[in-house]
C-alpha cells in the first residue's frame, strides 16, 4: 500500500518535504490549518493567537497536569485561501530554531486533496535536531506499545 | 547486520530508552543524566557505556566535563531515522483528517 504521508529529506540538504494526500476537500484541509478550533483539535495543542493575515502572528501552548511541555510560535508571511501559506514556525527552548514554512494546497477533486509542506531550517545540522527528536520518541513509541505518548508537536 | 543487533538489545532497556530520549534533546553530563533516575550512578554509568558501544551515543569534551549526546552518525542513511518522524506526521494527518471529517458529519446534520 503507498503511504499516505511522504517525507523527502536529502543527505547534505538543510530542506525537507512533506507531502500528504487527505481524502478531504481542499477548502477543509486549510480550514485545519487557519481556524484556532481545528487547529487546537488535531494538533492537540491551546492556540494562544492565530492571526490569519498577510505579516500576522501565532502563538501555541500545550500543558500536561499543568505544567507546560511545548510552546511554538510563528509569523504568517503570505496567506492565499485555499491555496498556499508562507510562514515562520519555532519551538521555543529547542535547538532546532526557526524554520521557513511554504505549505501548498492542492484539489485533486472533490474529496480528495493533496498538501505539500516544504521546511528549510538555518543549517543541516538544525534539521538533524528535528529529525532526530521524534527518532527518541519514536524509540519509546514502538517499544511501550503506546497509543498515546506525550511528544513534541513539530 | 551486528551492529545492528547490539542497537536493538540497547533500546530494549526501558532506562536506556529514557536516557536516549534525555540526550535527544540536548547534549548532558553523566550527572545530569543519573539525576533523572532513583538508581544509583553507577548502575546509569554502566547504561551510558553500553549505550555508547552501541554507537547510540557520543561523548563531547567540553572543558572539564564529559558530554553525551546522540549519535546520528552512526546512522549511515537518512532514512534509517527519519521513519519515525514521518510517523508521527502520518498519525497527525490522520487525526487531521479525522476531525475535520467528522466537521463534514456535523454540518450534514
Amino acid at each position: 500500500m503507498e503511504q499516505k504521508t511522504k517525507i523527502d529529506a536529502q543527505e547534505g540538504k538543510q530542506e525537507l518535504t512533506i507531502t500528504r494526500v487527505f481524502n478531504l476537500p481542499v477548502e477543509l484541509v486549510y480550514k485545519a490549518y487557519t481556524e484556532a478550533e481545528y487547529v487546537a483539535q488535531w494538533m492537540g495543542t491551546t492556540v494562544l493567537k492565530l492571526e490569519n493575515k498577510n505579516h500576522g502572528s501565532y502563538a501555541f501552548e500545550t500543558s500536561h497536569e499543568g505544567n507546560v511541555m511545548f510552546k511554538a510560535n510563528g509569523t504568517i508571511h503570505k496567506l492565499i485561501p485555499n491555496q498556499e501559506i508562507v510562514r515562520t514556525f519555532e519551538m521555543e527552548n529547542m535547538p532546532i530554531g526557526v524554520q521557513l514554512e511554504f505549505l501548498n494546497f492542492e484539489k485533486i477533486n472533490e474529496d480528495k486533496s493533496k498538501l505539500t509542506i516544504q521546511i528549510i531550517y538555518k543549517s543541516e545540522k538544525h534539521r538533524a535536531e528535528q529529525l532526530k527528536l521524534p527518532f527518541a520518541y519514536g524509540l519509546n513509541m514502538a517499544h511501550n506499545g503506546l497509543q498515546e505518548i506525550l511528544e513534541p508537536k513539530i | 547486520m551486528k551492529l545492528r543487533r547490539d542497537v536493538f538489545q540497547a533500546i530494549a532497556d526501558p532506562t536506556r530508552r529514557t536516557i536516549i530520549t534525555l540526550v535527544a534533546a540536548s547534549a548532558m553530563t553523566p550527572s545530569a543524566i543519573a539525576e533523572n533516575f532513583d538508581y544509583s550512578r553507577q548502575t546509569i554509568s554502566k547504561h551510558i557505556q553500553i549505550l555508547t558501544e552501541c554507537e547510540l551515543l557520543k561523548q563531547e569534551q567540553k572543558g572539564r566535563e564529559i558530554y553525551y549526546e546522540l549519535n546520528l552518525d552512526g546512522m549511515k542513511e537518512i532514512a534509517d531515522f527519519i521513519e519515525p518522524f514521518r510517523q508521527l506526521w502520518d498519525d497527525r494527518f490522520n487525526t487531521l483528517e479525522a476531525v475535520m471529517k467528522a466537521q463534514i458529519h456535523e454540518n450534514k446534520k
